[in-house]
């Protein structure tokens, strides 16, 4: 049962669940998930460009989700538009120049479900290499930024204040998430990698005392769901991406469910019966 | 000339240091050509209306902000300890008090503990932050700044919602720390009464310095008369000196109905005494304009 590719698969997406639990705290707690959205739409106008001029497909995705979260931060400091509006429009033309770019390359031919929906079949031992060599170093950048993150994500005000250097801090974010969403890709897919960001963050929500805790549980669920999902992708012949994330959203109703410790804690969390 | 006076004079007791500082946003100055600066040792309280500048001057203090003009001198290290006016923690983030103390830096159990004995809430050292009513959250954000053990402590209001005895328990203690410890304060409030007592310096803000000096000096003069007289009566507090008003463009239109660039006293335009002069052209100050009559009854 457990065929080679399926091995190399669970090992990737246990990479990339481990490498998002953390990052999908920050972005449940900073309410960043809309950002998050588009600047995984941008990777599929990074695939094309990856096509376009034969580049590594991770570094131009890379490349590009940088560039947009770029362009973002300089339209919300003119103040023009909201910030949603402003995602809107970045998150779904970026999406659609990819789609239109592939379209006019009609000397390559693509799968495109796979880039928008991930595909286990296409994960390769390199694959495996860059998912956990760049979730070692996005991890590794977590733990040193922790406390600054952390503050700034409390107030920004207190974390300068207090010579954290919140914008260093939300600088290094924003690259990591960039990194996240290139190798989560093949994966979970463009349009499913925020919800392996935050599903599991506010799964581990219920169960965690403090925010350590919270971005650890969210690693391991996030790890139990690539599991599950990739289990009931092999057994039922399903899309890879969505059949984790179905899983995900199981584990988080289960979290709903007002068993073991009913007390204080569980029912106050605001969306406990 | 005179910043080598100052240092010289002060050294290295000098925390903070801003000359003429001021910041635009939009267009628009919120706060212009203020001077102050904190010692060791000192309190210093600034006081005004909503909207005076009151945070963004201590953003300026803190570093948060930078001067669009002017200059913020910090001294080199300045370890800072911050409570700011607003703070809000999403659910979403677990968080108890013990974990919130160490928010910007460690801390050994001992300090920790008695920093927050000291606020009055050890026994809720392990409560989560977002169940603490008010009053018990701005103890605990004070018992942070303070176990930081700072050079400098920027209090922002950090006695609302605080029960009345518990507010001059917490004066008590704040002047107790500047005491024990030696820091400077930065102390924003606008119960003038509560702070007089422990306060070195008071500033008035409104956009610019009104006024400004030792509760002694100031206690004296016609602006702390009025302040207090107007305190007891309630809103009118600040109905006091406002002889223009600030333009949208960020230009004033003075008592008289010209109109400068700023309101800087080498204006020639900003006289805080003479009211019954202005008032009689209707001078503008619509936001706390209703006392413009007593005052006018004053001078």
């Amino acid at each position: 049962m457990l065929d080679d590719f399926f091995v190399r698969a669970l090992i990737a997406g246990i990479g990339v669940a481990v490498t998002t639990g953390p990052l999908g705290c920050f972005v449940v707690w900073r309410r960043m998930a809309y950002f998050g959205d588009t600047m995984a739409h941008s990777a599929l106008l990074g695939a094309a460009l990856s096509l376009l001029f034969s580049l590594n497909l991770m570094v131009s995705v890379f490349g590009v989700a940088v560039v947009v979260s770029l362009i973002l931060l300089v339209l919300q400091r003119r103040q023009a538009l909201s910030a949603d509006a402003l995602l809107g429009i970045l998150s779904h033309s970026t999406l659609a120049i990819g789609l239109v770019l592939v379209a006019f390359m009609s000397w390559v031919r693509i799968d495109l479900m796979a880039f928008l929906f991930g595909d286990i079949l296409a994960v390769t031992r390199q694959d495996i290499a860059l998912i956990w060599g760049g979730g070692l170093v996005v991890l590794a950048a977590v733990v040193w930024l922790w406390r600054p993150l952390v503050a700034s994500t409390i107030s920004e005000d207190v974390a300068e204040a207090e010579g954290l250097k919140p914008e260093r801090a939300r600088l290094l974010f924003m690259l990591m998430m960039a990194l996240v969403i290139a190798i989560a890709m093949k994966i979970v897919g463009i349009l499913l990698i925020t919800s392996l960001l935050i599903i599991p963050a506010a799964t581990a929500r219920r169960f965690s005392a403090s925010p350590e805790r919270m971005a650890v549980f969210a690693s391991m669920i996030g790890a139990l769901a690539v599991a599950g999902g990739l289990f009931g992708s092999l057994n039922y012949d399903t899309p890879s991406g969505p059949s984790i994330v179905v899983a995900a959203l199981l584990l988080f109703i289960v979290s709903l469910l007002p068993f073991g410790r009913a007390g204080a804690d569980a029912t106050t969390g605001g969306i406990g019966p | 000339m005179l910043m080598q006076n100052k240092s010289g004079s002060q050294g290295r007791n000098q925390l903070v240091d801003l000359q003429k500082a001021g910041i635009q946003r939009n267009g628009r100055w919120l706060v212009r050509g203020v001077d102050l600066s904190i010692n060791r040792g000192e309190i210093l309280t600034l006081i005004g209306p909503n909207g005076a500048g009151k945070s963004t001057t201590a953003k300026l203090v803190t570093g948060v902000l930078r001067p669009s003009e002017g200059t913020v001198a910090r001294a080199g290290d300045l370890r800072i300890g911050y409570v700011p006016q607003k703070l809000s923690i999403d659910w979403t983030m677990p968080l108890s008090v013990r974990r919130l103390m160490r928010l910007t830096n460690s801390l050994t159990d001992a300090d920790l503990l008695a920093a927050l004995s000291a606020t009055g809430i050890s026994h809720l050292i392990n409560a989560e932050v977002r169940h603490l009513s008010g009053g018990e959250f701005q103890r605990a954000l004070l018992a942070r700044a303070i176990a930081r053990k700072p050079d400098l402590l920027v209090l922002d209001e950090p006695v609302q919602g605080v029960d009345f005895a518990g507010e001059t328990a917490l004066y008590d203690l704040i002047r107790q720390i500047r005491d024990t410890t030696g820091c400077g304060i930065l102390l924003i409030s606008h119960d003038l009464h509560m702070v007089m007592a422990a306060t070195d310096t008071v500033i008035c803000l409104n956009g610019h310095v009104c006024c400004r000096g030792t509760p002694d000096s100031v206690s004296r003069s016609e602006d702390y008369q009025r302040l207090f007289a107007a305190n007891a009566r309630g809103l009118a507090l600040y109905s006091h000196q406002h002889d223009h008003t600030h333009l949208p463009d960020g230009r004033v239109l003075h008592g008289d109905g010209s109109i400068t660039d700023n309101c800087h006293p080498e204006d020639g335009y900003h006289h805080h005494h003479d009211h019954d002069g202005h008032d009689r052209h209707g001078h503008g100050h619509h936001g706390h304009g209703t006392r413009d009559g007593e005052a006018t009854r004053h001078a």
